[in-house]
């Protein structure tokens, strides 16, 4: 990656502290990262690392207290209003008297797309998460799995470059989570988006990523930024290629160096 | 019989007999030291019991009318002189069309005995009064939602205004409309509107805030403006709320009308015809009165439980 592509998130020196009745929680302390366009960036680390508050920093739904970011160089309130990033949840909250194409109709609704486009953007990202034929399902009638990959539907209907996924496989079991995975290498391949992923699965963050941010507790900082060897092309069963585990292992090592696993336990 | 007893129906059935044989047990002890006054004056002794059973259900001014006697007290004045009109017409030739439009009309004009005359006023007040305090209700949550100031300010008050005794708020509320000329049936529904308002501003404050921080954080990712974060997200994720208030509402509306007949009686009403049974002592007619209230309210609130039933199906929840 030796060309300098254009950073889509710029952070430095980035804190935000939490005031809360217990004294101040120190959420991010000095980050300091860039992800550049078309990347696939994943964070990872224990719980209280500031994972997804640094993911909501982005999204403008949190405030730093300290340092600088930009999102497609403007302040994180600019690219919001913008439409610049798509946020896909933990949780699929999707809304229940709404069918899947209204679903992802409700952004579009929002941002004041014609009946037309909206229409055929449906169809289109319907038709990427491969969920075609749910359109007049209700959210309850669709599997966990199914309600998430609307979800994603609903982040990329609006042509946002940047995909911010805040854990998004993270109460799927295995099996979807590995379908979904591959999937979603497929997705972003297609559209050659930018993508910051919120994860606290080793494996997960190795398969998906380009890079790789370690991060840990107390105070919520980076301690390792990985770049992934792996090509892009990844059938499942690279995970099992000695370079996939190296870096599983080097993720690990970077865990451990902020003593992750000590206060995880 | 355990398709009947797997629904609602047959153990509302078994309640609803249990109640009678306690009804008729009550009627025989409460009414049984009048109907012995009644034998000793006329000087009859060793009355059979199917006789004496028969006398003490069917004296004129009971304690407790027996249910057969409030059954037929309401049939008697409402169904009775339109069933009459078929008979009456060509015996030979029953023409329900004609009959029921011209009698119908006659019974709700010109019959003041009528319960469905009544019936059909104090419907109209009710009716009235619980649109207006439901388009109330809904106005105040609005604004305590969106409105910090009113949030901090407004619900002990609306608290407070269900504490007054609504008996003694409604001939105030009359007489004081009345002096500024406003009459009829404006100040009864306002009555109505005083309770009905109630349940709607509480259910809907709950209601509109009941979207979850990230159904909300997933709207202010799209810019959305508060109008939008309303119609889109508040309102439709309000209506389980709006429908249970609505049913509790369209109730204590009910009571509302009813009392405020009360203050008016020239005015007409089933509050009236209550009133007016309790002055003369027709017990009967007490009891029948408030059937007609209980079963127009029952005939209220499942009205409202039907448009639930239809809008939330619309919105993919109906089952």
């Amino acid at each position: 990656m030796a060309e300098t592509r254009p950073a889509v998130v710029s952070a430095k020196g980035l804190g935000l502290t939490f005031e809360t009745n217990d004294g101040p929680v120190h959420a991010l302390s000095d980050v300091n990262l860039e992800i550049e366009k078309g990347e696939f960036v994943s964070f990872i680390g224990p719980s209280g690392c500031g994972k997804t508050t640094f993911l909501r920093v982005i999204a403008d739904l949190e405030q730093p207290t300290a340092g600088e970011i930009t999102v497609n160089g403007m302040t994180p309130d600019e690219a919001r209003r913008k439409r610049a990033y798509g946020y896909v949840f933990q949780a699929p909250a999707l809304y229940p008297w709404r069918t899947i194409a209204r679903n992802i109709a409700l952004p579009l609704e929002v941002m004041g797309f014609a009946r037309q486009e909206q229409a055929r953007r449906i169809r289109e990202t319907l038709e990427m998460v491969n969920l075609t034929g749910f359109e007049n399902k209700y959210p309850w009638q669709l599997s966990g799995g199914m309600q998430q990959r609307a979800s994603i539907a609903r982040a990329l209907a609006f042509d946002a470059d940047l995909l911010l996924m805040d854990e998004p496989f993270g109460a799927l079991d295995e099996i979807v989570r590995d379908h979904l995975n591959s999937q979603l290498l497929e997705l972003w391949a297609r559209t050659s988006k930018t993508i910051a992923f919120v994860t606290h699965s080793i494996p997960e963050a190795v398969y998906l990523s380009t890079k790789i941010v370690v991060m840990s507790p107390r105070p919520g900082r980076v301690t390792d930024v990985i770049a992934s060897t792996l090509p892009l092309e990844r059938p499942l069963d690279i995970r099992e290629t000695p370079e996939f585990l190296e870096i599983a292992h080097r993720v690990r090592e970077g865990l451990r160096a902020g003593h992750s696993y000590e206060d995880a336990v | 019989m355990k398709r009947v007893m797997s629904g609602t129906t047959g153990p509302v059935l078994i309640v609803l007999a249990v109640l009678l044989v306690v009804w008729y047990a009550a009627a025989t002890l409460m009414n049984a030291s009048w109907q012995t006054r009644l034998y000793e004056r006329a000087g009859k002794t060793d009355v059979p019991l199917t006789q004496y059973l028969g006398d003490l259900w069917s004296q004129s001014k009971p304690l407790l009318p027996a249910p057969h006697q409030i059954v037929v007290e309401v049939y008697a004045n409402t169904f009775a002189p339109i069933v009459g009109c078929w008979t009456a017409a060509d015996p030979g030739k029953v023409d329900r069309l004609t009959c029921t439009g011209a009698q119908i009309v006659r019974q709700f004009a010109v019959s003041k005995r009528s319960f469905l005359y009544h019936a059909g006023i104090t419907l109209t007040a009710t009716l009235l009064g619980f649109a207006f305090g439901t388009v109330l209700g809904l106005l105040l949550a609005v604004m305590i939602i969106h409105i910090e100031a009113m949030n901090r300010s407004l619900m002990p008050w609306i608290i407070a205004s269900q504490t007054v005794p609504i008996l003694a708020i409604a001939p105030m509320l009359v007489v004081g409309l009345n002096a500024v000329g406003v009459t009829g049936l404006v100040p009864k529904a306002l009555i109505s509107t005083y309770l009905s308002f109630f349940p709607v501003v509480v259910g809907m404050v709950k209601g509109l805030r009941s979207p979850d921080q990230m159904q909300l954080d997933l709207m202010h990712t799209y810019s959305a403006t508060r109008t939008q974060i309303f119609t889109k997200l508040r309102w439709p994720a309000s209506m389980p709320f709006l429908f249970a208030s609505m049913k509790v509402g369209v109730a204590i509306a009910l009571i509302g009308a009813l009392v405020a007949e009360l203050t008016n009686t020239a005015a007409g009403g089933l509050g009236v015809r209550l009133l007016t049974g309790s002055y003369n002592g027709q017990t009967i007619t007490l009891w029948a009165v408030l059937l007609m209230a209980a079963t127009l309210a029952a005939i209220l609130v499942i009205g409202v439980g039907i448009a639930e039933r239809i809008v939330l199906r619309r919105m993919g929840q109906g089952a």
